[in-house]
């Protein structure tokens, strides 16, 4: 594995006695693809404007290649930042946006002309140089904001919900155009957003974060098949999270019917969360089932079914591209390794929030 | 059908603009070209050019000049800090600001007098404490101070009205992009405020012009600007001509220099006024 490039060391961080980041370790590899995500508030925001320098923290160290740069101004960071609204320069064309930095560190005019013909290239904005700010798209607008960033040549780029005000479209064709910026420029990309699907579509690591706290770090599989608690599965796709007892090891009781599980370690009698994600389980016929119930609501959604069942007194949220229609009596199946065990939280601030949108 | 429901609303103003604006304009054209007589002639106009009549058209072009640069550098750092406070702390900055603007601007230059005269409050003070009097009124000094005090609020309120909608986000982008503080001031700030500056300009250096109330009460009808030669040619001498003469040259004056901030205002894409 590469190395570390920024450790983030007990960062604590409150507004008006509001606690936004609670002694917060963090750390992030060269050349690696890391989003915070976690709903509004949840201190993401905080975490990457204290790493480009726009807030102290009240705690705590930030170690950039070796070195503390706790108290470096921004303008001194090797980093360079896409703000959530682009923040071009709306009294200078494209070219000087683009120049910017490169005119401050008083480059030559010919490297600076190379620049930025090579950053409009890499965007694919070529002969945009004289238009102004303006007159530009907001998707344009948000890949100057970048070109303006990446010529400076940072170790790492900060991306703020870049792609926030941008329709579902673009988003989706930004996010493989990051993705491929990214690979080209192999330099370091910390991402911030609350955009779930974004998230697990461009993460090389997704840090989930709520309350100012760090629920899970891993790779988006990972946090996606195996979520650490309620918060996390609740946060990440759709899912059903059901107050369950663990038996013992690779036997667990759901709604009072026994079903085999892969996780082991628990203890035996223990009360956890269970979650199950819609596509995983199978509709059978009542007697296959381990539990059965009756279809309560059907939606086409496409790609695939969404059902409701209700069965021994829970709602039952399934994907499926078989049809059940409203009021048939089906029973449900899972496979053990479908199931994933969770401890309960241990504070309140792991609890499962509701999340808006 | 709501297109002419539009249209007679507009109705008040139109009379509002021709009776009080169109007419008094014309007139003023017609008493300026023409002499007692009737005839036509330029000859009003051309009285710009007897030294009296010069003189207090340069002397007023002066003194709104230096008033003007005054009020610039009191206001930009003074609106700069007022939209940098939070929004509790600036409402009551800016409504200490614009108190003074509710009192009558005649009842604010009459209280200068007061202040400044020989035997005033500030030399009474200055006497008691055994300090060489201050010889204030009727020089120009009185009339720059004047202008100032009653025309500052028109320069700090739209430049700070441009400084408050600049984004945060444009100084962080750039720091961001590696610029000190002062660079961000010059290549950012500074330039995304010139709308604000030229309209601040515009208000404070146009009625100073043609003021002739301040210089009548804090100059003592000693110093005469261009102003107060027109009133006196309107009132005293009853010379309504010649007084509407050096109106059209004021007159061009004051759109020869909105010329010039409108070309200044073209790279801030103006919204000045």
């Amino acid at each position: 594995m590469s190395n570390k490039l920024i450790t983030l060391e007990n960062i604590s961080k409150s507004y008006d006695n509001h606690l936004v980041l609670d002694e917060m370790n963090l750390y992030i590899r060269e050349n690696e693809f890391v989003t915070l995500l976690g709903p509004s508030g949840c201190g993401k925001t905080t975490t990457l404007r204290i790493i480009g320098g726009f807030e102290n923290p009240d705690t705590g160290r930030v170690v950039f290649d070796g070195k503390d740069i706790t108290k470096l101004p921004a303008y001194k960071r090797q980093l360079n930042t896409v703000f959530q609204k682009y923040a071009l320069f709306t009294h200078m064309n494209i070219a000087e946006n683009i120049a910017f930095g490169l005119k401050i560190k008083n480059k030559s005019k010919s490297y600076i002309d190379d620049k930025i013909k090579y950053a409009l290239k890499l965007v694919n904005l070529e002969g945009y140089e004289n238009r102004m700010p303006d007159s530009l798209s907001g998707g344009q607008q948000q890949r100057i904001a970048i070109a303006r960033a990446i010529v400076n040549e940072p170790k790492v780029l900060l991306l703020d919900e870049p792609l926030g005000a941008l329709d579902l479209k673009l988003r989706q064709d930004m996010q493989y155009e990051l993705i491929r910026l990214k690979n080209e420029l192999g330099i370091t990309f910390i991402y911030v957003t609350h955009d779930q699907e974004e998230a697990l579509t461009m993460s090389d690591t997704i840090v989930v974060m709520n309350q100012g706290y760090i629920q899970q770090i891993g790779t988006p599989e990972m946090i996606y098949n195996e979520p650490e608690n309620a918060f996390v599965a609740d946060f990440i796709g759709d899912s059903n999270i059901i107050d369950s007892i663990m038996i013992r090891d690779e036997l667990v009781e759901i709604l009072g019917a026994k079903f085999a599980c892969v996780d082991t370690g628990f203890g035996e009698n223990v009360h956890v969360d269970v979650v199950i994600r819609p596509e995983d389980i199978e509709l059978v016929s009542p007697e296959e089932g381990t539990i059965s119930g009756e279809v309560t609501s059907l939606i086409f959604k496409g790609v695939h079914y969404e059902m409701d069942v209700m069965a021994n007194g829970f709602e039952w949220l399934v994907h499926s591209t078989k049809m059940f229609p409203v009021g048939e009596k089906v029973g449900i199946k899972v496979d053990p390794f479908n199931i994933q065990i969770m401890n309960k939280p241990a504070s309140e601030d792991e609890e499962a929030v509701q999340i808006e949108e | 059908m709501k297109n002419k429901f539009v249209k007679w609303l507009s109705l008040p103003y139109a009379f509002w603009s021709l009776a009080f604006i169109i007419i008094p304009l014309v007139m003023v054209f017609y008493f300026g070209l023409t002499d007692k007589t009737g005839k036509f002639t330029f000859a009003n106009i051309l009285s710009i050019s007897l030294p009296v009549h010069f003189k207090s058209l340069l002397i007023a072009l002066l003194l709104s000049f230096i008033s003007t640069v005054i009020c610039l550098l009191l206001s930009y750092p003074l609106a700069m800090i007022l939209s940098s406070l939070n929004s509790k702390n600036n409402k009551l900055m800016i409504l200490i600001f614009v108190l003074p603007m509710w009192m009558n601007f005649l009842l604010r230059t009459l209280a200068w007098q007061t202040l400044l005269e020989n035997e005033g409050v500030i030399n009474t003070i200055l006497r008691t404490i055994h300090l060489p009097a201050l010889k204030i009124i009727n020089t120009p000094y009185a009339i720059v101070f004047g202008m100032i005090y009653n025309f500052l609020p028109f320069m700090v309120l739209p430049i700070y009205n441009v400084l408050c909608k600049i984004d945060k986000n444009l100084l962080n982008a750039a720091r961001d992009l590696g610029a000190n503080e002062v660079q961000t001031f010059l290549k950012v700030t500074l330039p995304l405020s010139v709308p604000g500056i030229i309209s601040g300009i515009t208000m404070v250096f146009v009625p100073a012009l043609t003021t002739f109330v301040i210089s009548d009460l804090l100059g003592g009808s000693k110093i005469l600007l261009i102003g107060n030669v027109i009133e006196q040619e309107f009132t005293l001498n009853s010379n309504w001509h010649l007084g509407s003469g050096l109106s059209i040259v004021l007159m061009l004056f004051i759109i020869i220099s909105m010329i010039i901030t409108a070309i200044f205002d073209k790279d801030g894409e103006g919204s000045a006024l």
